[in-house]
């Protein structure tokens, strides 16, 4: 299978997808730190992908959202943002509403 | 190691119009990009114009570069 099916795939079997530098519970870099600590402030559910085991999907991400960096978010397997976006998100609520459609 | 000036250029070469600030530690940087063509465009597009117009200097050279992206009344408002 390749990245692109794999990435495909992995978007529409999770609502919440975050391709990331490292595991939630070891981050390798700062923004995608700060990517997990958004996302379980809002205390949802959400797949991580470790970029740095697979350097196929690490470079086929960036092609498959026209999307340079990592981290990158997805919901409902749409592309939200990188960690600015998901940042300014949560402090307007956005996120929250995105994630939490029925409260 | 690439130094501010040179990211504040390669963004305004980049995006035809636009008029950036930029801060950085030559890998990590935030800019504040004010572009007339943002007018009606989302975050998530407005980030993908600077990011496009950088071509694959982002991620190469610089790891990461945070964005701020105005309108000009945008940012007339903003700082008035």
């Amino acid at each position: 299978m390749s990245a692109e099916e794999r990435i495909k795939e992995t978007v529409s079997n999770n609502r919440v997808v975050l391709f990331m530098k490292g595991t939630p519970q070891f981050p390798q870099c700062g923004f995608s730190s700060r990517a997990v600590q958004i996302l379980e402030a809002c205390g949802t559910q959400f797949a991580t992908v470790n970029v740095l085991s697979d350097m196929e999907v690490r470079e086929g991400i960036k092609q498959f959202s026209n999307w340079p960096t990592i981290p990158q978010v997805y919901i409902d397997g749409e592309f939200v943002g990188g960690s600015d976006i998901l940042l300014s998100m949560y402090q307007n609520g956005e996120l929250q509403t995105k994630l939490n459609p029925a409260n | 190691m690439v130094a501010p000036e040179q990211v504040k250029l390669w963004i305004e070469e980049g995006l035809s119009g636009s008029s950036a600030d930029v801060v950085g530690d030559g890998r990590h940087f935030e800019a504040v990009v004010i572009c007339s063509d943002f007018a009606g465009k989302s975050m998530l597009e407005q980030h993908r114009m600077v990011y496009g117009g950088l071509g694959d200097k982002m991620d190469e050279i610089i790891h990461a570069l945070s964005l701020r992206t105005y309108t000009p009344q945008q940012w007339n408002n903003q700082s008035s």
